[in-house]
């Protein structure tokens, strides 16, 4: 196990929750991305959507107020906010298709400098391939943000120049936030909006095969 | 008189023949109709064609109607959850097919099949490797793919409420696939916690209404998936 170096998750949410505009509403990915809600700040009002037909989805269920048929995408049991609504499959996937969501927080395995994602494959035949609705919500959700470690359990860069694994979506993500920095997907290439405390950008690109770019 | 009512798990299934394409509803646990699952493994029809979300975990359910080598086909979107082991097995064997669709297209293509239409453009998997071979065309500079509709000789659906109309109501996040299956299918066999009379549901809560539904039968104290699996029961002996 590799030392943290750099934001923790947590961290690494509270970043991204601090970039989430009142009045939002917001996909959140399993993993990583499922801490985001619990940092927005109190004055703002977001609402999050859940792909399995829930719109205003509140916090993970207590124990004993688990409800099997009221979950989230990663199949955990969540809570309804009141102001909530249930709908259908097809609906949901209108919401999410049809361009009414703002933003979405993904995971991914690989993230390129023009903003392709790959996080669904590795291209192995050894693993069942599954992509659920990924594939969805950076076809059709206005901003994609990416939150993920900047690198592999094994060091190998995460960010770069082409991904290595199959693709999720070609020039769809609009910024990247890591452990080691918060990085914009401009046309020109990426851009380093902040670093992580204690990390330099020579370290930065020394853990990044992507070209990297200083405003 | 319409009265889809039916007294049996038996009689719920009776129709099903081998060969058969079958959508499924459920997010997992969440909506899986897992009486009328293990009615169609006592049934015992094969080569069937399942389209679901996942493939179901443990030894129950869909994944026990898999392990018993009724299925020759998934269409779905996420063929791998906790505790889903029946699936991979045979998958990493090639012993079972796997057509993988992105979710929303997966929900979007039963929708059409449902509603008359035979196929339609989407963004969703432009670039990627789900949509190699398929048909491509632009709109206003922006390129889509084809997806072509699903449709299903049955659908199984669970919900929660209904009436001998068929009229249905479900419970949360276990709505998901079942209203768009159960428009989908040649015949759509429901299972309800609980029958009421005619009028019992207002007309403003009906979520499926009854001209999609052919059968619905009553289980009270349906089985939780979860708890099966944690229980490590297997339906098959």
């Amino acid at each position: 196990m590799l030392e943290q170096v750099g934001w923790d998750r947590i961290e690494m949410a509270k970043k991204v929750a601090l970039d989430i505009p009142d009045k939002s509403y917001v996909n959140l990915g399993i993993g990583i991305p499922e801490l985001v809600a619990d940092f927005v700040p109190k004055d703002r009002e977001v609402i999050y959507q859940t792909e399995n037909g829930l719109l205003g989805m509140g916090r993970v269920a207590d124990k004993k107020n688990e409800d099997r048929e009221l979950v989230n995408a990663g199949k955990k049991c969540v809570t309804t906010i009141s102001g909530a609504s249930f709908f259908h499959h097809a609906d949901s996937f209108a919401m999410i298709r049809g361009g009414h969501i703002d933003i979405c927080v993904l995971g991914a395995m690989q993230v390129s400098s023009n903003g392709d994602l790959a996080n669904w494959s590795t291209g192995s035949n050894s693993i069942v391939p599954a992509v659920g609705g990924a594939m969805d919500l950076v076809a059709g959700v206005k901003k994609i943000f990416v939150i993920t470690q900047h690198n592999t359990k094994k060091g190998i860069p995460k960010i770069l120049d082409k991904c290595t694994f199959p693709l999720t979506g070609m020039n769809v993500v609009d910024r990247i936030y890591t452990n080691l920095a918060i990085l914009d997907v401009n046309k020109e290439g990426l851009f380093v909006k902040e670093l992580a405390d204690n990390i330099s950008f020579e370290y930065l690109k020394s853990k990044t095969e992507a070209n990297l770019f200083q405003y | 008189m319409i009265n889809k009512i039916v007294k049996s798990l038996k009689d719920a299934v009776a129709n099903i023949h081998d060969d058969s394409t079958i959508m499924i509803g459920g997010f997992g646990e969440a909506g899986s109709p897992v009486e009328l699952i293990h009615a169609l493994i006592d049934k015992g029809s094969k080569n069937l064609t399942i389209i679901s979300n996942n493939t179901g975990s443990g030894h129950v359910g869909l994944a026990a109607l898999i392990e018993n080598r009724q299925v020759k086909k998934m269409i779905c979107s996420f063929p791998r959850t906790a505790n889903s082991t029946v699936f991979p097995q045979l998958y990493n064997k090639n012993e079972i097919e796997l057509e993988l669709v992105p979710q929303g297209t997966l929900a979007e293509r039963i929708r059409a099949g449902g509603a008359g239409i035979p196929a339609f453009y989407t963004r969703t998997s432009i670039n990627t490797l789900l949509s190699k071979g398929k048909e491509h065309k632009f709109f206003d500079d922006n390129e889509y793919v084809l997806e072509y509709a699903l449709k299903a000789d049955f659908s199984l659906v669970k919900c929660n409420i209904s009436d001998r109309y068929g009229n249905l109501t479900y419970h949360a996040t276990a709505r998901n696939f079942g209203p768009i299956m159960c428009t989908a299918a040649k015949e759509t066999i429901v299972q309800s916690k609980k029958i009421v009379e005619i009028g019992d549901i207002n007309a403003e809560n009906v979520i499926t209404p009854g001209i999609y539904v052919d059968k619905v039968i009553e289980i009270e104290n349906p089985a939780h998936e979860s708890e099966l699996v944690e229980s490590q029961i297997r339906y098959l002996c």
